[in-house]
C-alpha cells in the first residue's frame, strides 16, 4: 500500500484514472445513471488525487516517472511541479462540476449517441492531465494531440453539416497549426539543446542567438493553435455548435487552457525566463498577444450570438496568459498561473449560463435575452458574477490575476501593457454586461412571453447546481487566490527565499 | 542443432522455394494453405534468429555451396538486411491467418493452390533479394519474386486485374532489364558480382572505366527505382495494388517495394558509396527532389481518389517518398528516418490494406462514397484503420511519428528548414484524405450498401489488430525498430565515408 502511495505511483495513477473511466463508461451504456455515476466517482478520484500531489508537492516532493524512454531522444514520463499540478487542479475541479451539468443538459436535451459522449469526455480529461504532467515535449505533444483528436466527436457532436464543417476547422487549424509549426519547434528544440526534457531555467539558455530564440518563440505561440492567438483563433468560435458541456470543456476546463498552459511551460522551462528577458526576445510577442487581447474584445462587442460573444471573450482573456508568459518576469508568470485558474472558472460559469439560457428557452442570440432575468434570476445572476470576475472587480477571483498581471508589467517598466489591461478590462465591462442589464431590466420583447412574465422557469437542477458552484468558485478564488499564488512561486526558488 | 544454426540464411530463403514446389503439385486447397502458413510461420523465427545473431556478433555471411566467394555466391546477413528480411517475414506471417476468408473469398477453390505456390515464390524471391550478397543473384530473385507477383496480380477478381498486371509486366521488366545492364556494365569493369568485392574493384577499375561506372550507377538507379515505384516511375503501382487480390496487396504494399527500396540503399551505401571517391550530393539532391514530389503530387492524386484502395495506394507512392528522402539526405537522422520508415510503413499500409480487405469482404465495393457510415457497422476494422491513418498522419503515439521525426531531424541539422517544413506540409495533406475517410465512416448515418456489413471474421480481424496495435506500440517504444535503423544507418554511413 504504501508503495502504491508514492508520489510517482500517484501521478502515474492520476493520468490514468480518466482513462479507466473511459474504459468503464461503455459497460454501463444501458443504464444511464451508473454511467453518469461513473463519469462522477473517476473525476472526483481524479480531484483527490491531483490534491494529494499538490499536498506532496507543497511538502517539498518533486516525483518524475518515465514509463518508456527511448535513448536520449525522449520518453514518455510525467514530473510534478507547480504550474502543472494548478492547471490539473483547475482541469479536474472544473470536470466533477461539468459532469453534474452535462447530465441535467444531455438528457434535457435528448442528446443522441451519449455513452460516445461521455467516453471522449473522459480521454479529453486523460489527455488534459497528460500535458499538465508531462515531463518531457515528446510527452506534452502526444497527449496535446491525443486531446485534439478527442475533442472532435465532441465538437461534431451534432454530426449535421454545420457540426461538420465546424469539426473540419477544428481538426485542421488544431492539427495542422501542431504539425507544421509546433512539431518542427521541438525537433528545432531538441537538435540545438539535444534533450526534451523540461529543465528548471530553460534548457535552450545560451545555445541560440536572440534572433534564433524569437523564431523559435513564434513557431512555439502560433503552433499551439489552442492557445487561440489571433490568427489562429477561427476554430474556437466555430466550435461553439458543439453541445454546452463541451463549449465549457473547450472554452474552460481543457482545450484553450491546455494551450496556454503549454506556452507558459515552454516560456519557463524551455526558454526560461532570464534567457528571455536577456535576450529580449518575447517583445514582439508582446505587441502580438496586446493585439490580440484588444481586437478579440472588440469583435466580442460586435457579437450578437451570445456563445460568440463569449468565444471571443475568451480569445481576449487567453491573450492576458500569453502577455503575462511574454513579461518574461516572476510576477508576469505568476500572473499568467492565476489567470488561468481564474478565467477558468469565470468562463464555464458564463458557458453554463449560456447553455441554461438554450435548455430551458432555446434562446441563442443576445438580443432575445430582454427581460429573461425575471424568467431565470439565479442563472442571470451566476452570469453577473461570472462577468464581474472577468471584468476584474472584487471581490472575485478575476481580481488577482488582473492585479498581478499588472504588477509584472510594471515590474518589465512596460507601461504599454499596464495599459492594454486596463482598456481591456473596460471592453470586457462594455461586453458582458449590457447581457445582464438587458435580462434584468429590459421588458421581454415578445408579447406571449409576457402573458408567462413572473414565472420562475429555470433549467434542469443539476445545471443549476453546477453554475451555482461555479459561480461560488469565483468568489472562493478572491479568497484562495494567495494559496494558489504560494503554490505558484515555487517555480522561481530564489523568489521564495527572499520572501 | 548447430548445423542447423548455420545454415539460417540459406533456408531462410530456401524454405519457401521448395515449398512453393511442393504445394504447385497439391490439388488441396486447404493443404496448401497449411503448408503456406506452417512456411510463412516459419520465416519470422529464422528472421529474428539471424537479426538477433547480427546484433550479437556482427554480420554473418554463407557460402553458397561451399564455394568461397568472390567465386561462389555469398549470402551476407548484416543489421539493414537483417531488419528487412524481418519485417518481410514478420509481416507475412501475421497477415497469413487473413488468407484464407480473403482469398475464397476472391478466388475459386481449384485456383487456390496455385496462388499459395505464387505466394511462396513470390516470399523466397523478396527474401532472396535481401539475403543474398551477390548482384546478380539478387537480380534471379528480383526476377523470381516479379514473375511470381504478376501472376498473383493477374488473379485479381476483376478483368482489369489482367491489365494492371500485364502493365507491370512490362514496366517491371524494363527495370530488370535495366538493372541487369547496370550489373552487366559492373561486371565487364570489374570482374567480379559479389557486392562487397565490388566495393573494393570498382575503386581499382575507377581510373580506368570511371565512365562505366557511372553508367552502370545510373542504370541500377532507374531500373531499381521502377521497382520501389520511385516518383515518377510509380505509374504502374495504384492500378497493380487496386486490382490485385486484396490480400496480396497488403502483402505487396509492405514487402515489394521496400526491399527494392533495400537494393538501392546496398548498392549507394555499400556498393558505390565507399568505392568512388565521386561526390554523390547531386544524385542525393535529385532523389531528395524527386521525393518532395512524390509526397505532394501523389497525396494530392490520393485526395481526389474515389476509390479506397486507390487513395491508399497513392498514399504508398507519397510514403515511399518518405523513405527515399530520407537515404538522399544521407545524414544520421535522415538515414534512420528512411530505415524506420520502411518498416513503419510496412506496418501501417498492411493494416490500412487488410482494414480494406475486409470491408471489400462485407460490403464488396471500395467507392468512398458509398461507404458512409461503415464505422458504426465494422468498429474495430474502421478503429484499426484509424489508428494506421493516424500513422500516416504522423500523429505521435504512432510509427509515422517516429519517421517524420528523424526526416525532419536529418533535415533540420543538414541546415533545409525549407525542406522541414515542406516535410510536416506534406503530412497534412494525409490528413485531409485519411480524414475524409474516417470523417465519412464515423460521422455519418450508414448507408444501405453497408446496412448488413459487420467486423469480419476473428482470422482478419486479429491480425488486423496486432498490426494496429504495433503501429501504436512501435510509436511508443521505438527501441526495436528506430533503435536498430539507426545502427544501421550508423554502419552505412561509416561505409561510406
Amino acid at each position: 500500500m504504501s508503495a502504491l502511495s508514492s508520489p510517482e505511483h500517484l501521478l502515474l495513477l492520476a493520468v490514468a484514472v480518466p482513462f479507466l473511466g473511459a474504459l468503464a463508461i461503455p459497460l454501463f451504456h444501458n443504464h444511464p445513471n451508473l454511467r453518469e455515476g461513473v463519469t462522477l466517482v473517476t473525476a472526483i478520484t481524479l480531484c483527490l488525487l491531483v490534491l494529494r500531489l499538490l499536498a506532496t508537492m507543497t511538502a517539498g516532493a518533486r516525483p518524475k516517472v518515465a514509463l518508456v524512454e527511448f535513448g536520449p531522444t525522449w520518453s514518455l514520463g510525467f514530473a510534478l511541479e507547480p504550474l502543472g499540478a494548478i492547471f490539473a487542479l483547475v482541469a479536474s475541479s472544473l470536470w466533477i462540476v461539468n459532469a453534474i451539468y452535462s447530465i441535467g443538459y444531455m438528457r434535457a436535451h435528448r442528446e443522441p449517441r451519449q455513452t460516445g459522449f461521455y467516453v471522449c469526455f473522459a480521454i479529453a480529461l486523460g489527455s488534459t492531465i497528460g500535458v499538465a504532467f508531462a515531463r518531457d515535449l515528446f510527452t506534452l505533444f502526444l497527449f496535446y494531440e491525443a486531446l485534439t483528436l478527442s475533442t472532435y466527436p465532441l465538437v461534431t457532436h451534432k454530426a449535421d453539416a454545420e457540426a461538420m464543417r465546424a469539426g473540419r476547422l477544428y481538426l485542421g487549424l488544431l492539427l495542422g497549426t501542431s504539425m507544421l509549426l509546433f512539431l518542427p519547434a521541438i525537433i528545432a528544440t531538441f537538435a540545438i539543446s539535444g534533450t526534451l526534457e523540461f529543465t528548471p531555467g530553460g534548457s535552450i539558455s545560451g545555445r541560440i542567438g536572440s534572433v534564433g530564440i524569437g523564431l523559435l518563440l513564434a513557431l512555439y505561440v502560433f503552433g499551439i493553435g489552442k492557445a487561440a492567438m489571433m490568427p489562429v483563433h477561427f476554430w474556437l468560435p466555430a466550435a461553439m455548435v458543439a453541445p454546452t458541456p463541451v463549449s465549457a470543456l473547450l472554452h474552460a476546463v481543457a482545450v484553450v487552457k491546455a494551450g496556454v498552459f503549454c506556452i507558459v511551460k515552454i516560456v519557463v522551462y524551455v526558454f526560461g525566463i532570464e534567457t528571455l528577458a536577456a535576450s529580449n526576445a518575447a517583445g514582439w510577442l508582446i505587441y502580438a498577444a496586446s493585439a490580440s487581447l484588444i481586437l478579440a474584445s472588440l469583435i466580442a462587442l460586435t457579437r450578437d450570438n451570445l456563445k460568440a460573444r463569449l468565444a471571443y471573450s475568451t480569445v481576449g482573456q487567453l491573450a492576458y496568459v500569453v502577455l503575462g508568459a511574454a513579461l518574461a518576469n516572476s510576477t508576469g508568470i505568476i500572473g499568467s498561473g492565476l489567470q488561468l485558474a481564474t478565467h477558468a472558472a469565470a468562463k464555464i460559469t458564463l458557458f453554463f449560463c449560456a447553455g441554461a439560457i438554450y435548455v430551458a428557452h432555446h434562446k441563442t442570440e443576445i438580443s432575445e435575452l430582454s427581460g429573461i432575468g425575471r424568467r431565470m434570476p439565479v442563472t442571470m445572476f451566476a452570469f453577473l458574477i461570472g462577468s464581474l470576475s472577468i471584468i476584474g472587480l472584487p471581490p472575485f477571483g478575476g481580481l488577482w490575476s488582473k492585479w498581478t498581471l499588472t504588477m509584472g508589467a510594471l515590474d518589465a517598466g512596460n507601461l504599454f501593457v499596464a495599459g492594454v489591461l486596463m482598456v481591456s478590462s473596460l471592453l470586457s465591462l462594455a461586453y458582458l454586461l449590457p447581457v445582464v442589464a438587458r435580462a434584468f431590466f429590459l421588458p421581454p420583447t415578445e408579447p406571449s412571453e409576457a402573458l408567462v412574465q413572473g414565472r420562475i422557469a429555470e433549467a434542469p437542477v443539476s445545471c443549476l447546481i453546477a453554475l451555482c458552484l461555479t459561480a461560488l468558485l469565483c468568489i472562493a478564488l478572491f479568497f484562495g487566490a494567495g494559496r494558489v499564488e504560494m503554490i505558484l512561486q515555487d517555480l522561481f526558488p530564489d523568489l521564495t527565499d527572499t520572501h | 542443432m548447430n548445423a542447423a544454426v548455420q545454415h539460417l540464411p540459406i533456408l531462410q530463403v530456401m524454405l519457401p522455394l521448395l515449398g512453393a514446389v511442393i504445394v504447385a503439385f497439391l490439388q488441396n486447397a486447404r493443404a496448401a494453405f497449411a503448408l503456406t502458413a506452417a512456411i510463412s510461420w516459419t520465416m519470422p523465427f529464422i528472421a529474428g534468429a539471424l537479426l538477433w545473431q547480427v546484433m550479437e556478433s556482427g554480420p554473418i555471411s554463407y557460402h553458397l555451396g561451399g564455394w568461397a566467394p568472390p567465386w561462389g555466391i555469398e549470402y551476407r546477413v548484416d543489421l539493414l538486411n537483417g531488419f528487412v528480411l524481418l519485417l518481410i517475414s514478420a509481416v507475412g506471417a501475421v497477415i497469413m491467418p487473413a488468407a484464407r476468408p480473403a482469398i475464397d473469398f476472391e478466388i475459386d477453390a481449384q485456383r487456390q493452390p496455385r496462388f499459395y505456390c505464387m505466394f511462396l515464390l513470390c516470399l523466397a524471391g523478396l527474401l532472396g533479394v535481401t539475403a543474398t550478397g551477390d548482384a546478380f543473384n539478387a537480380f534471379v530473385f528480383l526476377e523470381i519474386s516479379s514473375l511470381s507477383t504478376y501472376v498473383l496480380i493477374a488473379l485479381g477478381p476483376d478483368r482489369r486485374a489482367l491489365l494492371a498486371s500485364y502493365r507491370y509486366l512490362i514496366v517491371g521488366t524494363i527495370g530488370a532489364t535495366f538493372y541487369v545492364i547496370g550489373v552487366g556494365l559492373l561486371y565487364l569493369a570489374t570482374g567480379t558480382l559479389n557486392m562487397a568485392d565490388l566495393t573494393v574493384r570498382i575503386g581499382m577499375a575507377w581510373g580506368e572505366h570511371s565512365r562505366a561506372v557511372i553508367t552502370a550507377l545510373g542504370f541500377i538507379t532507374v531500373g531499381i527505382g521502377l521497382k520501389l515505384a520511385l516518383f515518377p516511375l510509380h505509374a504502374w503501382l495504384p492500378n497493380a495494388y487496386t486490382y490485385a487480390p486484396s490480400w496480396v496487396t497488403v502483402f505487396l504494399s509492405a514487402s515489394a517495394t521496400k526491399v527494392a527500396v533495400y537494393l538501392l540503399v546496398r548498392f549507394y551505401f555499400s556498393v558505390f558509396g565507399p568505392a568512388i571517391d565521386l561526390d554523390l550530393q547531386p544524385v542525393a539532391s535529385f532523389i531528395v527532389a524527386l521525393s518532395v514530389a512524390a509526397m505532394f503530387l501523389a497525396s494530392i492524386s490520393a485526395v481526389f481518389e474515389a476509390n479506397l484502395k486507390r487513395m491508399l495506394a497513392y498514399s504508398s507512392v507519397a510514403q515511399i517518398g518518405y523513405i527515399t528522402l530520407g537515404i538522399g539526405l544521407g545524414n544520421q537522422a535522415g538515414m534512420t528516418g528512411g530505415l524506420v520508415h520502411i518498416v513503419n510503413h510496412g506496418i501501417m499500409k498492411a493494416a490500412l490494406f487488410l482494414a480494406a480487405t475486409a470491408v471489400v469482404l462485407r460490403v464488396r465495393t471500395m467507392r468512398i462514397t458509398e461507404l458512409a457510415g461503415i464505422g458504426r457497422k465494422m468498429p474495430w476494422t474502421i478503429a484499426a484503420f484509424s489508428i494506421a491513418g493516424f500513422g500516416l498522419i504522423g500523429t505521435p503515439g504512432t510509427t509515422g511519428f517516429i519517421s517524420k521525426w528523424y526526416l525532419v531531424l536529418g533535415a533540420i541539422e543538414r541546415g533545409w528548414w525549407a525542406l522541414a517544413f515542406l516535410i510536416v506540409a506534406s503530412s497534412l495533406i494525409s490528413l485531409v484524405y485519411v480524414g475524409r475517410f474516417l470523417e465519412l465512416a464515423w460521422r455519418r448515418e450508414p448507408l444501405a450498401e453497408v446496412a448488413n456489413a459487420a467486423d469480419p471474421p476473428a482470422s482478419i480481424l486479429f491480425p488486423l489488430l496486432v498490426l494496429a496495435a504495433a503501429t501504436i506500440y512501435f510509436g511508443i517504444d521505438p527501441s526495436l525498430t528506430a533503435g536498430v535503423a539507426g545502427k544501421a544507418a550508423e554502419a552505412l554511413l561509416g561505409m561510406a565515408r
